[in-house]
């Protein structure tokens, strides 16, 4: 893996040469605080982890576990088809850092609902195959997310179907048990009914 | 709602202040007008419910010094130790020839681990890592086995091998590989074979003759048979030593109530007898969708329930010399205990005294891991070591207790 592949998944070039000028520069940014640091994430995951860029979530309001659990997964190299860019990123995080960058980005203003209407029936359908799924019990009745389980309210649609679709293809093992008896039964189209509804959420 | 800083008694504490913040919702709507025919019993209307998810253990071992051992109660002549800590995920556990202890994890580690005594300090090895799902593992004459969801291989001359472990052999590679009540506990039984479940691959589902069974095979991966039907998710059994009957523990199916189904530990009397699932639960109720035009009474009884959602993991049929002669053959299990209950129990080890008619009654053994509603730790497995001493996995905390009598 080149440095270049860190950043493939980022929408402009100016932006992936300020992601790889950061990333190389990274023992000296190690001693920064975690606020500091966290601009490097903030290239891909958007001005101050609300995201822009097409497959990468926002992070702004996730809860603090589960950006720990998700930075451990990645530290580990077990996250399955993630942007080869994490594994980089998560190498060297000591525990402090998982802690550090979990409590930030849980401060950071969750994204709110995209400007554009959602088309209803998809919206409807979304609505109704959530409750089907108990999806509320975990991720609370306002999909704000608790402990490991993710804020899903106004996350980026087509991240959210792309994590549904690896949780059932196995890509991406779930932090503990739950999404896997979720996520088995259930259709690409259903998937992708429900993260329409998720991202327009309000 | 305010953030609060992570550490690991926080981290416990976090949803019960969430449950509290929370407005209740108002009273619940006729459900039965208004919600299409799939929604009907989930809990909607119950805004205790709504906080129930899998609990999580954080991705950190709890240091030695911070373990909860001096909450632990046992019965009295009884006392626990930490053995072994830094073991994160630590869940099923196997004694090799030499003395070491194997340790295997699940969805937060994809570990196995080896334990070896240095002198009464233990010093913890990975030789495995990046497993999917490596919950079952058995040891046999030298060779390690790991089973994952997908298959099962074989490390041998494990124990002289810890610090540059073998590349492993591949023993069987067709298990469904389901992650949904996939991964495995397996054990070799009296008769040489080596016995491994295949789960229901969802909560509650009519699934095909792949899954919801036992079955058994050769070492070599040859002649897989089955031997149990009816059966959800078993993640510990073991042969009863003087009957060699092999006894189960079953995950009974969620979101039904709270208090149904009980859990089951189950005696297998004969091979190719149904255990009811997904048709009658506990031997006691017919499922409310999968049950009708079944009877219980066409499926063998659990020898004894265990309590709701309880999530019996590891048993072992104690055949140690140190602890009083009641337990001599009886089972130790560990529950894990509930998640999907709004009460949390179990989190325990208990004992199972069974008769010379085979009649079970439990006991609690190894208790006080629950605490204001939270779990300071979470039994996973037991070990009988050859002194007599058991020992036990706490997944919750990435530790092994160590439990003696006398002395």
């Amino acid at each position: 893996m080149t440095t270049t592949g860190r950043f493939t998944g980022c929408p402009t070039a100016s932006r992936f040469w300020i992601g790889a000028a950061l990333l190389l520069a990274a023992p000296p940014v190690l001693s920064q605080s975690i606020e500091k640091r966290a601009e490097l994430c903030f290239v891909c995951h958007g001005a101050q982890g609300r995201s822009s860029t097409p497959l990468v979530p926002s992070l702004a309001g996730q809860p603090a576990f589960y950006v720990m659990a998700q930075l451990f997964l990645f530290r580990d190299e077990r996250r399955g088809t993630a942007p080869p860019g994490m594994y980089d990123a998560a190498r060297r995080l000591t525990d402090g850092d998982l802690r550090g960058f979990g409590e930030h980005f849980a401060r950071l203003k969750p994204p709110g609902p995209p400007a554009a209407k959602p088309d209803p029936q998809r919206f409807a359908r979304g609505r109704a195959l959530a409750e089907e799924h108990h999806c509320p019990v975990c991720h609370n009745p306002d999909y704000s997310g608790r402990e490991q389980m993710p804020r899903l309210a106004n996350q980026r649609e087509d991240y959210l179907f792309k994590a549904l679709r690896d949780y059932k293809s196995g890509n991406r093992v779930p932090y503990g048990r739950g999404m896997e008896e979720v996520v088995a039964p259930l259709t690409e189209r259903e998937f992708a009914d429900l993260a329409h509804y998720l991202a327009y959420f309000r | 709602m305010k953030k609060t800083v992570i550490g690991l008694a926080v981290l416990a504490s976090c949803s019960l202040a969430q449950a509290q913040d929370k407005p209740k919702p108002g009273p619940a709507k006729p459900a039965a007008e208004e919600e299409p025919f799939w929604a009907i019993g989930r809990p909607k209307a119950n805004a205790d419910a709504m906080k129930m998810a899998p609990v999580p253990a954080p991705p950190i071992p709890t240091a030695a010094d911070k373990l909860p051992v001096k909450k632990i109660k046992l019965p009295p002549g009884f006392k626990v130790e930490v053995w072994a800590s830094n073991i994160l995920d630590a869940r099923g556990m196997r004694l090799g020839d030499k003395g070491t202890v194997f340790v295997s994890s699940l969805f937060v580690a994809g570990k196995i681990y080896a334990v070896v005594d240095k002198g009464g300090q233990r010093e913890v090895k990975t030789i495995a890592e990046k497993l999917f799902l490596p919950n079952g593992i058995e040891f046999h004459k030298g060779a390690l086995y790991v089973a994952t969801p997908k298959d099962l291989t074989r490390y041998d001359g494990i124990e002289d091998r810890l610090d540059s472990p073998p590349k492993p052999v591949m023993v069987y590679d067709k298990f469904p590989g389901d992650v949904p009540h996939g991964w495995k506990f397996i054990k070799i039984g009296p008769d040489g074979k080596l016995y491994f479940p295949v789960g229901a691959p969802c909560n509650i589902c009519d699934p095909s003759d792949k899954y919801s069974q036992i079955f058994r095979m050769n070492l070599d991966g040859t002649g897989v048979e089955s031997v149990v039907k009816g059966m959800r998710n078993t993640v510990g059994f073991d042969w009863h030593p003087k009957t060699g009957e092999l006894w189960f523990g079953d995950n009974q199916r969620d979101w039904l109530s709270e208090d149904m189904p009980l859990d089951e530990v189950n005696r297998v009397t004969k091979p190719g007898q149904h255990f009811g699932f997904p048709y009658c639960h506990s031997g006691l109720m017919t499922d409310p969708v999968y049950g009708w035009g079944k009877s219980c009474k066409d499926y063998v009884k659990p020898a004894l329930t265990i309590g709701p959602h309880a999530a019996p993991l590891g048993m072992r049929f104690y055949t140690g010399k140190m602890f009083p002669a009641k337990y001599r053959n009886a089972i130790f299990l560990a529950r894990h205990g509930p998640w999907n209950r709004t009460e949390k129990y179990a989190a325990d080890v208990v004992a199972i005294l069974i008769d010379a008619k085979g009649n079970a009654r439990m006991e609690p053994f190894l208790t006080g891991l629950v605490e204001n509603n939270q779990y300071l730790g979470r039994p996973a497995d037991v070990l009988v070591m050859k002194d007599g001493s058991l020992l036990v996995s706490d997944d919750h905390n990435g530790a092994i207790y160590r439990v003696s009598y006398g002395k």
